[in-house]
């Protein structure tokens, strides 16, 4: 059984695409608390990423809306909302 | 107190999960005019669940529920297990009783809530699927309805059943952001299988299901556990991982999720198989301490919105405690608004109702739970203790043989966990499950 690649696995999923990102991030904020590790580790989709140069790029169009993200983000680093109405992740199974 | 404002609907429901679907069905049943909102482009889009729905309490809604709603297989068998890096133990218990009635089935939520939705329309429900709540509308602290985009919509009582993550209760000030030890976030993939290798390598027959409960080397100590369950032509696999934990281990959830899924004991149940779908939702697991606010003028929470959900190890429990708070729920709304008065005080029944209830008693039985559980011996210490002393048992190495109970000892000394560990928490595991 291969799972492959989280982007192989998130290509098997279904989504409609969101106008915009419901995810956004504070840079400043997120260097201060050093967060960008912690997210790029505890999200499943793989959505976080941190760069060379320390900013975080967010896949948020990958996003399973799970929330672990903004449960353990220090306070003020993520501004997170569900995608707009019938935007985002569509489980087929569940 | 006969206040009766100009209304759209008798209830609006945020949410078409069990605990959403339920409500409104039971409120539809007794002749009000209900709205059920699901932010879903279709019920169940959004929802995910390791799938065993302990479904006794649905027959109290659909009378042969087992039977007409969408399940995968009825579960006769549960496993616990131990697993260790080259080792495990398991506990396995397969019973026919367990079929008859039916206690427990697999479930995938795609399926079960579109259907759940379904017998709401059938029953009068007016559905509007792929539309999100944005907000409350609160005036003087009463709730008066929902907010979605431009549109306002009007009612007598709210029924927030919007899940885990509650952020209609949290906007609006009712509920304050749950800690992370009070959350575990799960990461399941759904794996499709060949019906008869399938049931070939889970020893299974027709209908019938098999449920694991995993400890131990699958989140490589992180507080949680493994599931695997099996469906009609496909496994439910994923593991479930404390957020404190998780975030203090270091290790990564999809790394700790693809762990399990490839070790040595378990890809051999998966071999073959296709990925079908990969996901992750959180769960509410601080036990009775997370339930609260299910009250306020105009306003009542259900299901996991309002932090019903078990975790006890051998099981996790969301969806029958969803069905059973959308019980108490529902008949107090029907009460409050017969007697036109949809006041906290006059809602306050639903609380009372619930504690009556098996959820209320199950929650209060398991209240020691979560602090039992967040214990790491149980994850880490246990399984190899218990492999040792199976180990010399069977390693016939042609020493001369000892009792069990010296085999046990040596084990024991070996193991980093003394003897009065064992027995201190055998008595909390005997008090708290
Ligand atoms: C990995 C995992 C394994 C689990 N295993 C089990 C198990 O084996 N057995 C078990 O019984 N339970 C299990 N659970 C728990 C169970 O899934 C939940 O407790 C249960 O689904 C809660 O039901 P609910 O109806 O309260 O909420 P949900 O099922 O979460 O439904 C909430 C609904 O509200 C909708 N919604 C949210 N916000 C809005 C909004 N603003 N506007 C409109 N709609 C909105 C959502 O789209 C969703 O449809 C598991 C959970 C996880 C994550
Ligand atoms: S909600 Fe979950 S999937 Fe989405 S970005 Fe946050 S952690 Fe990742």
């Amino acid at each position: 059984m291969k799972l492959g690649t989280i982007t192989e696995r998130l290509a098997r999923d279904r989504y409609n695409l969101d106008d915009g990102p419901h995810i956004e991030i504070d840079q400043a904020a997120a260097r201060a608390a050093g967060a960008g590790p912690l997210l790029e580790r505890i999200c499943p989709a793989g959505v976080y990423s941190v760069g060379a140069d320390g900013a975080i790029s967010v896949q948020w169009a990958g996003c399973l809306e799970c929330g672990t993200c903004l449960a353990v983000a220090p306070p003020g680093v993520l501004s997170w909302r569900y995608p707009g109405s019938g935007a985002g992740v569509a489980y087929r199974q569940g | 107190m006969s206040e009766t404002p100009e209304v759209d609907f008798d209830v609006i429901v945020i949410g078409a999960g069990v605990a959403g679907c339920v409500s409104a069905h039971e409120l539809a049943k007794a002749g009000r005019s209900v709205l059920l909102v699901e932010r879903g482009p279709e019920p169940g889009a959004k929802n995910l669940s390791g799938g065993v729905f302990y479904c006794r309490v649905m027959e109290q809604v659909f009378p042969s529920f087992a039977d007409a709603a969408p399940v995968e297989r009825v579960i006769t068998r549960n496993c616990l297990s131990f697993l260790n890096r080259s080792s495990f133990v398991n506990l396995d218990y397969a019973d026919e009783r367990l079929a008859e009635p039916v206690n427990a089935v697999s479930v995938l939520r795609a399926r079960l809530d579109a259907w759940l939705a379904e017998q709401c329309e059938q029953a009068g429900v007016m559905l509007m699927a792929g539309i999100k709540v944005d907000r409350l509308l609160v005036e003087d602290g009463r709730v008066m309805g929902i907010g979605a985009g431009e549109d306002e919509l009007r009612c007598h009582v709210v029924v927030a059943a919007d899940g885990v993550n509650s952020f209609i209760s949290r906007d609006a000030g009712f509920r304050a952001k749950d800690p992370p030890n009070h959350l575990a976030v799960g990461v399941k993939s759904v794996i499709g299988l060949d019906r008869g290798v399938l049931e070939d390598r889970f020893n299974l027959e027709g209908d019938q299901g098999a449920a694991y409960a995993v400890v131990g080397d699958c989140t490589k100590g992180v507080g949680g556990g493994g599931f695997m369950y099996t469906n009609r032509e496909s496994v439910s696999i994923g593991v479930v991982l404390r957020l404190d934990d998780l975030a203090r281990s270091g290790h990564s959830a999809a790394g700790l999720h693809d762990h399990f899924v490839d070790h040595r004991f378990i890809a051999p149940f998966l071999k073959g198989g296709e990925l079908l779908e990969y996901g992750a939702h959180l769960v509410a697991e601080g036990g009775q301490a997370m339930v609260r606010d299910l009250v306020r003028p105009g306003l009542v929470v259900v299901g996991e919105a309002a932090g019903l959900a078990l975790n006890t190890g051998l099981t996790v429990r969301g969806m029958d405690l969803a069905a059973g708070s959308a019980l108490a729920a529902a008949e107090a709304v029907e009460a409050a608004l017969a007697a036109g008065d949809c006041s906290a005080a006059s809602l306050d029944r639903y609380r009372r109702n619930l504690a009556a209830s098996f959820v209320g008693r199950d929650m209060a039985t398991y209240r020691r739970a979560p602090a039992f559980l967040e214990g790491r011996r149980m994850f880490n210490d246990y399984g190899p203790l218990l492999a040792d002393v199976f180990h010399g048992l069977y390693d016939l190495d042609l020493k001369p043989r000892r009792h069990l109970l010296k085999t046990a000892r040596e084990a024991l000394k070996a193991a980093p966990v003394g003897l009065t560990d064992l027995m201190a928490d055998g008595w909390k595991a005997l008090r708290a499950l």
